[in-house]
């Protein structure tokens, strides 16, 4: 029940020695790539007098003739396909905007959401009506992209049973570079919790359902209690991914895995210490290259 | 004060979870969470102290300065607060946005400061309805990630042991006035006693019991709280309640209790650190806001 207090440390980013081949160029705002003329300016560049310039901070990516710097902490720049996790921050007449860390708030029009039942018809006008019965200001929905605007602005879409609105559990925000493209990103993780991995960063955790989603795409939000063992394995996930994004590892499920595997012996409330934070990811990073190697 | 936005289930899940007393973040409903308190990284002020409570960030700085004392306290010096909500901690702040927030806590301060023994203010008399030491104390609010009292509490404690108020003497000149001169020896000064100032514990009441050191997550599923000050002895100087909501009487009780009993085990940790952080003079590492 003591408070932890302690006398701050200067931390030192926990990274194993790796081979100059894994060596990446990092640049800041301002270094120069290159001075050569003969390439094409990708993201993230600018030329200033006949010099390739960086504008933000991040590692340069070559292909071919074409230079372009992916930042390290960003917004997130949605492509047709991703899975994102938002929250509702309005509700407005055919649509609703969603709030998914990107530079605009993203739309979810009504057309593009499962109707209860399943059934397929045209909307009507009492459909656009009773659209906050079904998504409210503050709800998190489960979505993926389905087109993007002119503006930049992301379409959303809940067209499939995976995705809709997500009930019991737990948001975490990190940055979305630190979450590893895959073929699927929700997972029913062995330690008994599932996770989403959205591609803007948000992550959501949530006790595994019993039985398989029968429920006409998420719209029925159990509101039982959720057992105390399942609690725990979800704040110590959490908690895990709060110090995986610390020290700026890749997240993936095989990664978080790990992480959970060797903060077993440590109590959920100790992860987020510097110290066991530390060597929590130390051994992560260390399981991950001896799987690789 | 910076707010978030929950869900209904998410509301039911921190409800449920505080219930069976594992919160979110795996703590019971009375641990704090980490805290790193360090003093002396302000280097224009007599003292100050800066300290983070999880995504809380919060920096004091206590200016000293010769003043008339208060009519009615002659012989005795005073305090005065001042909280800055930055904008650094959420756009909500911006321009007028953090005054709100700003004059609500410092009146705060003031009426948990507004005792004979929080802080000795005869010391800080120099000459009887003359002169005497003004101690301004300004709270800077940088990162705001809910339990800004015991925060701001806390480094208001520290900054106070840090400060140190140059020694006078008091000489009569030609006229027969008094003129005051100052060491000039800059390691000749007094220390003041903090073994009184209080240290804030806000409780917030969530379903049907409390918790202590709320994130904002937390906070918005709470209709009600109770802050509570409470010095090393147990002594209560003030209380309030904040918050639309309302509280039963047993539960106020029950709060009180409790934050007493929080509030007394925050004292000794943290003298005890200070303690150690002054020992350990030239020879500390300043983190300061790097790393």
């Amino acid at each position: 029940m003591a408070a932890d207090m302690r006398l701050p440390t200067i931390q030192k980013p926990v990274s194993l020695t790796f081979s100059a081949f894994d060596r990446k160029d990092l640049v800041v705002p301002g270094d120069v790539i290159t001075s050569d003329t003969g390439f094409m300016r990708g993201h993230g560049t600018y030329v200033d007098e006949e010099k390739l310039t960086a504008s933000v901070a991040g590692e340069v990516q070559r292909v071919d003739k074409l230079i372009c710097v992916k930042p390290l902490k960003t917004r997130f720049n949605g492509e047709v396909g991703d899975v994102v996790v938002g929250r509702i921050t309005e509700v407005q007449q055919k649509r609703w905007k969603v709030e998914t860390n990107s530079r605009l708030d993203s739309v979810l029009l009504l057309s593009s959401v499962n109707l209860p039942g399943g059934e397929l018809r045209r909307r009507s006008a009492e459909d656009e009506l009773t659209m906050r019965e079904y998504l409210q200001e503050g709800d998190l929905i489960s979505a993926e992209v389905q087109s993007v605007f002119s503006d930049g602005a992301l379409s959303l879409h809940t067209r499939s049973l995976k995705y809709g609105k997500l009930g019991q559990g737990v948001l975490v925000q990190l940055s979305p570079s630190l979450i590893k493209r895959q073929k699927t990103h929700f997972h029913n993780l062995t330690c008994g919790a599932s996770m989403i991995l959205g591609n803007n960063g948000f992550v959501w955790l949530y006790p595994t359902p019993e039985q398989l989603e029968e429920e006409a795409g998420g719209f029925y939000t159990s509101l039982e209690p959720v057992s105390v063992s399942d609690r725990e394995v979800i704040s110590r996930l959490r908690n895990c991914l709060l110090a995986l994004a610390a020290h700026k590892v890749l997240l993936f499920d095989t990664s978080v895995l790990y992480c959970y595997e060797s903060s077993v012996h440590h109590q959920v409330k100790d992860i987020l210490k510097p110290e066991v934070m530390g060597e929590i990811v130390m051994l992560t990073q260390q399981k991950l290259l001896d799987q690789e190697g | 004060m910076a707010t978030v936005q929950v869900s209904e289930a998410e509301k039911v899940y921190i409800l449920h979870g505080i219930r069976d007393d594992l919160r979110v973040d795996g703590r019971g409903c009375e641990d704090y969470r980490h805290m790193e308190i360090e003093t002396d990284v302000v280097s224009n002020t007599d003292g100050s102290a800066k300290v983070t409570l999880g995504d809380t960030a919060v920096l004091v700085g206590v200016k000293a300065d010769i003043g008339k004392p208060r009519p009615m306290v002659p012989n005795e010096g005073y305090v005065e607060f001042f909280v800055d909500c930055s904008a650094n901690a959420t756009p909500e702040f911006e321009g007028r946005g953090g005054e709100e927030l700003g004059t609500e806590l410092s009146n705060t301060l003031y009426k948990v400061f507004n005792n004979k023994h929080s802080v000795d203010l005869k010391s800080l008399c120099i000459s009887a309805g003359e002169h005497c030491w003004v101690l301004y104390v300004d709270v800077l609010l940088l990162q705001c990630d809910g339990n800004l009292y015991d925060a701001i509490s806390v480094a208001i404690k520290a900054a106070l042991f840090n400060t140190k108020i140059p020694r006078v003497h008091i000489s009569a000149d030609e006229e027969g006035g008094k003129e005051i001169e100052l060491s000039d020896d800059p390691y000749d000064c007094v220390r003041l006693n903090v073994e009184n100032v209080p240290c804030i514990v806000t409780l917030c009441k969530v379903g049907h019991r409390h918790v202590v050191d709320a994130t904002l997550q937390e906070k918005a599923c709470s209709v009600a709280s109770l802050i509570i000050s409470v010095t090393h002895k147990g002594t209560i100087t003030c209380t309030r309640k904040v918050g639309g909501g309302s509280l039963d009487p047993e539960s106020i009780f029950e709060m009180t209790e409790a934050g007493k009993r929080v509030g007394k085990a925050l004292h000794a940790p943290l003298m005890k650190l200070l303690q150690q952080e002054e020992s350990l003079g030239k020879a500390r590492q300043k983190v300061g806001f790097l790393g």
